[in-house]
């Protein structure tokens, strides 16, 4: 078991820096969600399946707003090559990372040994004092109920203020068909005669 | 490139009518089911937005299931999240804030816990309408029309 976990965390690691390191920014969204995909066959082996079913269809839909605002720019040609120094610094750092990691975890107690005081009462709990038979969505949204309050909040604060930005153009968005570079999102708006057409 | 307004082919718009059932299907079965099994309102929202925005992509944005949406998604989502917190509030009756305040019925049924299932609704509402609603936000700015109100000049 721990050798499939290892391995597949292995695959992970690699697939995140093929999609850094991919010259076609379509094929880099496209590892990027075969990334996810393993990640949530990690989560479903590490007896978590609300987390996999979550980062599944997360993945489906990032992946496909990821190819939909790609698709224009899928050619875009990357930057110059990177220097040696550069190279040399990013494996240094890597290093350096893996190497605190490493001491960071030894000092760590055994995965899942550890519980904090709650977790115990609510494990005890949960089913009894809600009714809801899955643990995890009773701690959620009774025990831990003000944190999924909070959660939706940042939920309905982005998109309200991603539809505040399109406003304009929610007025006309069926009949326009313009087709050029979409400009800064955060030029000035009501820029003189241009935003009274909306 | 194709213009979004005449979607996909034949061939892809049948497979999506038929996928999207399944999709939608899923979705609701998760949020309703998630005090039981595996999942809840955020996954099956995101489920429910997956399928909009399939039909969106496949229909083209006007026309096919998901196009009555298109202007409403605004209004759904803030409905769930006014239903999160009416949920919320209603649970004063029994005592404080986000009190579980409906009746219980038997254990392993889907009015077990009648709280937690309507709280998953709400979630489902608001997470699959916000998510539809980023998406729409990102196909605009695709199309290159300005937020200053550009876009009629064009073309």
């Amino acid at each position: 078991m721990d050798a499939i976990l290892i391995g597949l965390a292995a695959f992970l690691v690699l697939g995140s820096v093929a999609a850094l390191e991919m010259k076609h920014l379509l094929s880099a969204v496209i590892t990027v969600g075969i990334v996810g995909m393993g990640l949530s066959i990690l989560f479903l082996l590490l007896g978590a399946p609300d987390i996999a079913i979550t980062q599944v269809v997360v993945e489906v839909i990032v992946v496909t707003v990821m190819i939909r605002a790609t698709t224009r720019t899928a050619d875009e040609e990357p930057g110059p090559p990177r220097s040696l120094a550069t190279v040399v610094a990013g494996v240094g750092a890597v290093l350096v990372l893996v190497g605190v990691g490493v001491a960071a975890f030894a000092a760590l107690p055994r995965f899942g040994a550890a519980r904090p005081m709650p977790s115990d009462w609510y494990l005890a709990q949960a089913s009894t004092a809600t009714g809801g038979a899955n643990v995890v969505t009773a701690i959620l949204l009774d025990f831990r109920g003000y944190d999924t309050l909070g959660e939706a909040t940042v939920i309905l604060v982005a998109i309200a203020g991603a539809l505040l930005v399109a406003r304009h153009v929610r007025g006309d968005g069926e009949a326009g068909g313009g087709r050029r570079p979409p400009p800064p999102a955060a030029k000035p708006p009501a820029s003189g005669s241009e935003a009274a057409g909306a | 490139m194709r213009s979004d307004r005449d979607g996909l082919s034949a061939i892809v718009q049948v497979v999506a009518r038929w996928t999207l059932v399944m999709i939608v299907v899923y979705g609701l079965a998760v949020a309703c089911f998630g005090h039981l099994t595996p999942g809840g309102g955020f996954a099956g929202g995101v489920a429910l937005a997956c399928g909009f925005v399939l039909a969106t992509l496949a229909f083209g944005g006007g026309s096919g299931p998901a196009a009555a949406l298109h202007r409403r998604v605004a209004a759904l989502e803030a409905s769930g999240a006014l239903a999160f917190l009416g949920l919320a509030a209603l649970g004063w009756t029994a005592g404080h804030f986000l009190q579980a305040w409906t009746p219980r019925g038997a254990a392993f049924t889907l009015v077990s816990a009648p709280f937690l299932v309507l709280i998953n609704l709400a979630i489902l509402l608001k997470v699959g309408a916000g998510l539809f609603a980023g998406f729409m936000v990102l196909v605009l700015f695709d199309r290159g029309l300005a937020p200053t109100g550009g876009g009629e000049g064009e073309t």
